[in-house]
């Protein structure tokens, strides 16, 4: 990981700016806080006893919930801001080049490291391209379900006359049938985020050992360091 | 001409005292101002009487049952002379071609200026016939009837959503109005049955404007059935709170506790329930400590246990609900990645080992 120095050694890139950054670790502690508190908003704590007005865990719970939902959203828009404004490396997760076949060459050798069939896995600036596709079609499309079913439910509640309803609540229940189906499938997105949480996690941690270059200290600097002199496979 | 709706009341010795306090009621229970009230009393007592056909395809006639039970013994009674219901085969007292040439005579008379109510709902397996209405599928004088019509008033879950004869596997092929009548305006009142109240004002406010009241994107009024019962509850503080009923009858039960751990439908289900309330506002099924099953929604008898809050899916080919499904995912990609791990760490260890020397020189 901390393998900079030498000739021999290519020198690192910086690759994740500042705000790609900052979302990065904002949006991982919102997801924590959602998919938390959103667990206990579909299955509750124990009953409180006592009066009614004495106690307002439920109000709380959902307060947190819609808040870091807030926050996600937020960061979600002014990350698509960045991917315009930013270094070409802050569009990938959105724009995997799904029609050049070279890349996909690379998703399948990158599959085949991770079944052991492949000896060495390629090395890459930016996202290896097996993680561009997950992240672009589990991650970036799964907040989105997340935040378009989110802002339905939380619609629900504000009454058809909010922004809300009117731009999410509305068709997004039409679509689904109705509104216990939007519960149900944001509750299924909820578990879809939490495995991809986990790959997301294990994969950065063994590819941080395994692979070629760093992972792990990049999201926190900033700057991809490399563990060889080989030129990486991203770079056109 | 046909007498209008205050005639109607005067012949059957209603007082104008009374008349009027029911116009007011009905204004108030309609959300509309004070001002109002003289308006829907002129209208009753000048426009002539609407026409209604009132149709029973595939149903249990409980939306019938609820509408004669309409609380307020005088807005029934109001409703029912209103209406010129000129047919409903429930009530009436005409029965075989007398009574379904009254179809025929309603259609030709008063083209266009008739509403079509709808009970229920058509099957179209074996060309309609689950349902045979005076010998003809009942397919077939719906689209006889509708083709008139000002507009559709779909009564209940039936005619609305399809409800329980077109739950899966749905043999008859049962579907609902708006899926045979596509070029009228439709009213969906769903609920299983509709609130008598409910019934009753929206047949009152399109008299009495002579429109059919707002409606939201699904052709529900928005008066009645813009908000959840969740939203109104009475026991929406103990929701707040944190209190839950956990079992039947545990303490929390005979408190009168949130029922939202006992699947109540509440915050999945658009109704007014909670607000108007059933028998006169005497009570609705979460006051007398059963949690809401959501009768007035959208496929409601395919959404898995009456008692869970979130929908089986049926995809994943057993009865499972997202928590199973979810848990069950999170649990294989856990034991994947720990033993992806473990191989990882075992094919570095060996390849490290002769490898360790070479590594420099690479």
């Amino acid at each position: 990981m901390s393998i900079d120095s030498g000739a021999t050694i290519q020198q690192a890139v910086y690759v994740y700016e500042g705000p790609v950054r900052l979302w990065h670790w904002i949006n991982a502690l919102a997801i924590l806080v959602l998919a938390v508190t959103g667990y206990f908003i579909g299955a509750p704590f124990p009953s409180l006893s006592g009066e009614a007005s004495d106690h307002y865990l439920m109000g709380y719970i959902r307060f947190a919930h819609f808040a870091a939902g807030y926050v996600l959203i937020a960061g979600f828009i002014l990350r698509l801001y960045w991917a315009f404004v930013g270094n070409p490396h802050a569009r990938q997760i959105f724009l995997p080049p799904l029609f050049n076949a070279h890349w996909w060459g690379e998703v399948f050798h990158e599959i085949k490291w991770y079944l052991f069939i492949a000896r060495e896995p390629k090395k890459y600036e930016g996202h290896n391209p097996l993680a561009t596709l997950v992240m672009h079609f589990v991650f970036v499309w799964g907040i989105v379900f997340m935040m378009a079913t989110g802002l339905a439910l939380y619609g629900e509640g504000e009454g058809m006359g909010s922004w809300q309803y009117r731009w999410f609540s509305g068709w997004i229940i039409g679509l689904f049938g109705n509104s216990q189906n939007v519960h149900t499938w944001h509750h299924v997105g909820m578990w879809a985020i939490v495995c991809f949480v986990l790959v997301h996690v294990y994969a950065a941690l063994r590819e941080d050992v395994m692979s070629r270059q760093s992972i792990v200290s990049t999201m926190i600097s900033g700057w991809r360091t490399f563990k060889d002199a080989r030129p990486p496979d991203d770079r056109h | 001409m046909t007498e209008t709706f205050y005639d109607v009341l005067r012949r059957q010795g209603i007082s104008r005292r009374s008349f009027l306090k029911f116009c007011s009621l009905t204004a108030a229970s309609l959300g509309l101002g004070p001002e109002f009230a003289p308006t829907m009393a002129q209208a009753l007592e000048t426009k002539p009487r609407v026409p209604v056909l009132w149709l029973h395809g595939l149903e249990c006639t409980c939306c019938s049952e609820a509408f004669i039970r309409s609380s307020h013994p005088l807005a029934s009674d109001v409703i029912l002379s209103m209406l010129s219901l000129d047919y409903d085969d429930t009530i009436m007292a005409a029965a075989g071609h007398q009574a379904e040439a009254i179809v025929e005579e309603v259609v030709a008379k008063y083209k266009g200026n008739y509403i079509l109510a709808v009970e229920g709902n058509p099957p179209l397996n074996e060309d309609g016939m689950y349902c045979i209405i005076g010998g003809k599928p009942f397919l077939e004088q719906l689209k006889f009837a509708a083709k008139d019509c000002k507009a559709v008033i779909s009564w209940g879950s039936c005619a609305s959503w399809g409800c329980v004869q077109a739950a899966r596997p749905n043999p008859t092929q049962a579907v609902p109005v708006h899926k045979v009548i596509r070029d009228k305006p439709i009213i969906k009142v769903p609920g299983c049955p509709p609130i008598p109240e409910v019934m009753t004002a929206v047949v009152t406010y399109m008299m009495t404007f002579d429109k059919i009241p707002e409606l939201d994107r699904q052709g529900r009024p928005k008066m009645f059935y813009s908000q959840r019962i969740h939203d109104k509850c009475y026991r929406r503080p103990h929701f707040d709170a944190g209190q839950f009923v956990e079992h039947w009858d545990d303490d929390a039960a005979r408190k009168g506790y949130c029922l939202y751990k006992m699947g109540c439908k509440g915050p999945t289900t658009y109704n007014a329930c909670s607000t108007t309330r059933w028998m006169g506002g005497l009570s609705f099924p979460i006051q007398s400590g059963h949690g809401c099953i959501g009768c007035s929604e959208d496929g409601f008898w395919d959404n898995g246990s009456f008692y869970n809050r979130l929908s089986d899916i049926h995809q994943f080919g057993i009865e499972a609900n997202a928590d199973k499904v979810g848990g069950t995912a999170v649990a294989a990609v856990g034991a994947a990645a720990a033993a992806h791990a473990a191989v990882s760490a075992i094919k570095r260890a060996r390849n490290k080992a002769p490898a360790n020397t070479g590594e420099n020189s690479q």
